[in-house]
């Protein structure tokens, strides 16, 4: 039983079937990547497990509870982060209130009207987030304004902050999307560096084969709306259907 | 000092000091010369400067933070002058009764209208806002105002009269607003020289009010909640995926800025026990943000700054006469005098408005942050102009 079990989930957009009968499930503290070619229904599956697409049919389980009906910071609070295809950070506040936002989340729940206290003296919190930017190597970055850093700098500050809520499944949207090789080879080092650091289980949708195949346990590989097949890394680089219709075009 | 940084500490210093000698800080001009009618300290405008600048500081805690455009915030200050009319009516004719319960209802009110309005984001809540403050004005107007239940008063406004209950009206207190006995009205005019200063009992009471809203404002601004308020303004996707429910963030600076509005709409039936409809009409929405986004949205200092800048217009400009200006260009041949009377007509006097326009173009187009940027502007350019007479003075021995 994996930490999150999708079973027999349909969406249909008008008479799109986006997802058909999509049966997953991610083992705890593995890296699971679901890969497949364009309009295969990868982010369409991955809106579907944070809230903000309902299935029409099928069921989503984290840990035991369905997550169907709930609001993205419900199930924020359950405790999946998820990281946006471009990074979505707070661009109008520094890098440190950006850190500081989800341990506020983290401790403090949906909504709590702490307006008479002051940012600066919640030493806990403060601390949690220089921490957190330490090892993300930003700590000299502390108060930039976050819309000036550099793509790369965007990407690690938003994983950052997915992390400093030690979430138990962490989401990646093709997290290396648009990057430089180098950034990409960066982003895979930090992420393998919090797979091997962290009890943390970690879905990632990715294009990009070399993420995919230097990170990951289990690897889905999604046609049509459809997982055409599941299996580890080895097997799928061999696999002829995979080939057909996926890596047929590149490979 | 009450757990403020240091920056922040001598802002509200500045404030206090700026409300406090008002009444000699805007009236530099000695009584009878020609620049008098510049002057405007006298109780009547100072008071509005302040009511309006509570009025403004709690919509920018709305706008200035989540960037939620509020159209409508002059139901929630209509809203307050009524409850506040309404306990003169009926309790007596002390203001803190009155206050308090404009605060109150007009904390209702806005969590009535912020709850369905914020379901919608953007130009759509605007709209909604719009809609709903055009419906309270047109209730007050005159639905709420008929024989059988008459809530306003409609055209005539609601106003206090001499056989209305007033259970808890003492004979020895005075038939105006007043504080435990002291009225409102009660001014001290000192006379020093050719100038004149008048001390108003009601600019003080909301002088004082204004530091400690202003004060709570702050610390708004400086916690956790207002970060979180600056992240609704800044990205919503990231704040519902980071386990934060963004309603009630919103839905709660809606009421605290009602309140403020309420609390503005109190003190200025404290004032002057009179409530009207035309309050709550739409133009005095857009006034208030106009007084913010000319100031400085999202800064702290920037719509007292705006409130007070609309206000002395209002006030003064539109007080300039053709008299006036004939005799300021009296010293031209006639022709000239005449032709530059004409050239200047339009925006003087009703057509102030147009001179507003015109500068909140100017501010707009030029300085986006507002008065405050073009403060931040003018400081640095005299820093700057100063080290560089420093280090042209250390340069100059070398050569």
């Amino acid at each position: 039983m994996g930490i999150l079990e999708v079973k027999g989930v349909n969406k249909r957009f008008g008479g799109l079937q986006a997802l058909g009968d999509v049966n997953l499930s991610v083992k705890e503290n593995s890296v699971h990547a679901i890969i497949g070619p364009n309009g295969a229904g990868k982010s369409t599956l991955l809106n579907c497990l944070v809230g903000k697409l309902i299935p029409d049919t099928g069921s989503v389980m984290f840990d035991g509870q369905s997550v169907l009906g709930r609001a993205p910071f419900e199930i924020n609070q359950m405790g999946i982060s998820r990281v946006f295809q471009t990074p979505e950070i707070f661009g109008e506040l520094t890098v440190m209130e950006n850190m500081m936002i989800p341990i506020f989340a983290k401790r403090d729940g949906a909504f709590r009207m702490h307006a008479y206290e002051t940012v600066q003296n919640e030493k806990q919190i403060v601390e949690a987030a220089e921490e957190m930017l330490e090892e993300m190597n930003m700590a000299d970055k502390r108060d930039m304004n976050s819309a000036s850093l550099s793509r790369g700098d965007k990407r690690r500050l938003e994983i950052g902050m997915c992390l400093s809520q030690q979430p138990r499944l962490l989401l990646l949207d093709e997290p290396t999307a648009g990057m430089a090789r180098a950034d990409t080879n960066n982003t895979i080092d930090l992420l393998k560096q919090i797979r091997d650091e962290r009890d943390i289980t970690i879905a990632i949708i990715e294009h990009d084969m070399h993420v995919v195949f230097s990170l990951a346990d289990r690897i889905t590989v999604l046609a049509q709306g459809t997982p055409l097949v599941e299996d580890s890394p080895e097997n799928i680089r061999g696999n002829p259907k995979v080939r057909e219709a996926y890596l047929g075009e590149s490979a | 000092m009450l757990g403020l940084n240091k920056k922040d500490t001598s802002l509200l210093l500045i404030v206090a000091v700026l409300t406090l000698l008002a009444p000699f800080i805007l009236n530099p001009f000695p009584e009878g010369s020609a620049m008098a009618q510049f002057n405007a300290g006298y109780p009547d405008l100072m008071q509005r400067f302040v009511i309006f600048g509570i009025f403004a500081i709690g919509f920018n805690i709305l706008f200035g933070l989540t960037g939620y455009l509020s159209f409508g915030h002059a139901a929630f200050l209509g809203v307050g002058s009524y409850a506040a009319v309404w306990m003169f009516k009926l309790i007596s004719y002390n203001v803190i009764p009155a206050i308090l319960l404009s605060v109150v209802v007009a904390g209702l009110f806005s969590l009535l209208i912020g709850f369905i309005s914020l379901r919608r984001s953007g130009i759509y809540f605007s709209i909604l806002t719009l809609a709903f403050a055009q419906m309270s004005f047109a209730l007050a107007y005159s639905v709420l105002s008929n024989p059988k239940f008459n809530l306003t008063n409609g055209e005539t406004g609601l106003q206090v009269y001499a056989d209305d209950p007033q259970w808890f009206h003492r004979a020895n207190a005075p038939d105006l607003p007043h504080l435990f006995g002291v009225s409102m009205r009660s001014t001290y005019t000192m006379d020093v020289g050719g100038w004149s200063f008048d001390f108003n009992a009601g600019y003080y009471l909301c002088a004082v009010i204004m530091m400690v809203v202003f004060y709570l404002a702050i610390r708004i601004f400086r916690s956790p909640f207002g970060m979180m308020l600056r992240a609704v303004k800044s990205n919503q996707q990231r704040m519902n995926y980071t386990g934060l429910n963004s309603r009630p963030y919103t839905l709660a600076a809606f009421v605290i800025s009602g309140m403020y509005a309420g609390l503005a709409g109190g003190l200025m039936a404290a004032m002057d026990p009179l409530a009207g409809a035309e309050r709550m009409q739409w133009t005095a929405s857009g006034e208030v943000v106009l007084m913010t986004i000319l100031g400085g949205t999202g800064t702290l200092i920037g719509p007292v700054l705006g409130a007070g800048f609309i206000k002395y217009f209002e006030n003064i400009f539109s007080k300039i006469n053709d008299n006036v200006l004939h005799s300021w260009f009296a010293f031209l041949p006639d022709g000239m005098e005449d032709f530059m009377v004409f050239i200047i007509h339009p925006f003087i006097g009703k057509g102030w408005h147009l001179t507003l326009g015109l500068l909140f173009m100017l501010v707009v187009i030029f300085l986006p942050g507002g008065l405050v940027e073009g403060g931040q502007k003018l400081l640095n350019w005299v820093r700057g102009k100063r080290k560089d007479k420093k280090t042209s003075g250390k340069t100059e021995p070398a050569e």
